[in-house]
């Protein structure tokens, strides 16, 4: 590689995050949505290049200004990281072109450069998390995105989302000062930030008390940003009242990007080191896991507000992810991080058709939603798709790694198959609260005088629809998230001992 | 005497349990805010204090003959922390601002009744 092409991984931060203080001056109409979605775009396209590089030649480093590692800051990307970069920046392409006219009804004009540039620091800092490989970097961008996020969910016309947003950022801060102590009793143990290397050291450590300490701090701290049963506490709020492009944005990425750094850690610079640490991760973390399945799933189906549904849905997907990991094989890890990208598709799609709905409804109750399927046909089936693939019907993404992931449970005989069985009564239950939803759009009739179909927002409908084939398109040639997540779960587990 | 020798450790533990204290039982959100600053100051603590070499000078270059330095790579790092949590207390007291516009209130419990509604 020459020229730009080997400044690809820094640049993948460098763009969104140059372009933010920019589109602050941009005061006419329209051109800081401009130039925030053509940083995203750029930001896929790099991604894009990246994923080819690693799939054409293993993983690329990056010395940060040529200081060699483990001195310097080192960009590494790998099969994980390319996996969740796509996820990241797909995500905030579809969202911003998609949600222009939603984002223009919600957030005041003047307000929109802040706004947009909030966006772009959130892209930025999800990105530089899955792509830097220093454990304190890993803080700093996780807070660079955390901030910015608190001021895109505070900044719709809701205001329930401000006490939400307070919660979010008190559980967020907690979350990422656990990680903080971690990483300090780490260094203090081995004097390297550099994730390889602290893997490397770990095992010349004598004594081993402070890492496992420090592994308990990362986890849970981690666990809290990842929204994993019970420390999820701040999402479901935070998702509803956020503005609703914002909701589908956050909802396809940001608990996925924490999930990461959890993985990295527990797996990467933990596992080969810590006595019986495969153990110990396998049984604190599978009970939460199958809790967070049921409780989600079980919450969801009683829930009345359509966002509010989607979000406990997606505390029950995490659980999926997390049971994948604790099964600790390459077969449930690479599961897990199957489901992040699959289910990334069915809940960008589904919050997508929300924000359509929402520029015609009243509100976004059920009952408001009751007859919403013949007003405007064309969303609805996107989110019918969506929904499917949410539960997992052949043929959409969503079957494709809750497939791998019952595949996974089986291979521990008769001991896997109460996970079968958990997995199975969880997706009974997604048909339920999808049902729910179709029911009340489809069936239901609306109070008033029957409204006329409508047409909002063609791009907001042709991009809902576009992600929706994506959960098609990757649920019939699921090669390229099952050869990814395949690889990264190799790379993860190549560690064991 | 080895539990008051690595007093430091103590000093972090019992901040950052006042800290976290206050985040969890005060309803004033501008309290809990408070209670989160100290939280994450507790952990500057315990990274500034791992730097320190006993007799250990500033890391500055010397003149002649050979000094031992404190390790200056925690200070450093603490110093992009506290840029952080400086951050995080100002968005949080902007939206204890925006939450008592809009609601009245800054008291946890009152903010819900008024949800409730």
């Amino acid at each position: 590689m020459n020229g730009l092409a080997q400044h690809l991984p820094a640049l993948q931060v460098v763009v969104p995050m140059l372009v933010a203080p920019l589109v602050i001056l941009l005061r006419p109409r329209g051109l800081a949505w401009a130039a925030c979605t053509a940083a995203s775009v750029l930001a896929f396209a790099i991604a894009i290049q990246l994923m080819l590089s690693v799939q054409n030649g293993g993983p690329v480093t990056y010395l940060m200004g040529s200081w060699p590692a483990p001195y310097g800051i080192e960009l590494r990307v790998d099969s994980l990281s390319v996996l969740l970069l796509l996820v990241v920046t797909g995500a905030s392409v579809t969202a911003l072109v998609g949600g222009r006219d939603s984002l223009d009804t919600q957030i005041e004009t003047d307000r929109q450069p802040y706004f947009y540039a909030a966006w772009l620091l959130a892209l930025a800092g999800l990105s530089g998390i899955v792509i830097t490989a220093d454990a304190f970097n890993i803080f700093v961008f996780m807070e660079i995105s955390s901030l910015a996020s608190y001021v895109l969910i505070a900044g719709g016309p809701d205001r329930r989302a401000l006490p939400s947003v307070f919660k979010y950022l008190i559980m967020g801060t907690i979350g990422a000062t656990f990680y903080l102590i971690g990483v300090g009793l780490i260094y203090m143990m081995t004097g390297t930030l550099n994730l390889a290397d602290m893997e490397f050291r770990i095992h010349e450590v004598a004594d081993q008390r402070p890492i496992l300490a420090a592994a308990g701090f990362i986890t849970v701290g981690l666990a809290l940003k990842a929204a994993i049963f019970p420390l999820h506490v701040w999402l479901p709020n935070a998702y509803t009242y956020a503005p609703h492009v914002v909701t589908a944005f956050l909802a396809a990425c940001s608990t996925k990007v924490s999930l990461y750094v959890l993985l990295r850690f527990d797996f990467f610079v933990f596992q080969g080191n810590l006595a019986g640490h495969a153990f110990q991760f396998a049984v604190y973390l599978m009970p939460l896991a199958i809790l967070g399945i049921l409780v989600g799933s079980a919450v969801a189906m009683f829930e009345q507000n359509i966002k509010r549904l989607l979000a406990f849905s997606s505390v029950a997907q995490i659980g999926y992810m997390m049971l994948g990991a604790s099964l600790v094989t390459v077969a449930g890890l690479s599961a897990g991080i199957m489901h992040i990208f699959n289910h990334a598709l069915a809940k960008g799609a589904l919050f997508l058709a929300v924000a359509s709905f929402a520029t015609v409804a009243a509100g976004l109750r059920l009952d408001d939603l009751k007859g919403i399927a013949r007003r405007m046909p064309w969303t609805f089936g996107a989110f019918v798709i969506a929904g499917l693939s949410l539960i997992g019907i052949p043929g959409t993404a969503g079957f494709v790694s809750k497939w791998y992931l019952i595949s996974a449970a089986m291979e521990f005989g008769a001991a896997g198959l109460p996970l079968v069985a958990v997995i199975l009564v969880s997706s009974l239950m997604a048909v339920v609260y999808v049902w729910r939803i179709l029911e009340a759009a489809w069936f239901g009739e609306e109070a008033g005088e029957p409204g006329a179909p409508v047409t909002v927002s063609p791009v907001l409908v042709a991009v809902t629809w576009v992600v929706a084939i994506a959960n098609l398109y990757f649920g019939l040639v699921p090669e390229l998230p099952v050869s990814l997540s395949t690889a990264a779960a190799t790379e993860l587990l190549d560690h064991l001992p | 005497m080895e539990l008051l020798g690595l007093y430091h450790y103590w000093v972090f533990a019992i901040l950052l349990m006042i800290g976290f204290y206050a985040v969890i039982a005060k309803r004033n959100l501008v309290k809990k805010l408070i209670g989160l600053s100290l939280f994450q100051a507790a952990v500057f603590l315990l990274y500034i204090t791992m730097g320190k070499v006993d007799d250990g000078t500033a890391p500055i270059f010397p003149e002649a003959g050979a000094v031992i330095f404190s390790n200056p790579l925690p200070q450093v790092l603490i110093l992009t922390a506290i840029v952080v949590g400086i951050s995080t207390t100002a968005l949080g007291l902007g939206i204890v601002v925006r939450i008592k516009e809009e609601y009245g209130s800054i008291e946890e419990h009152e903010i819900q009744e008024i949800d409730k509604r």
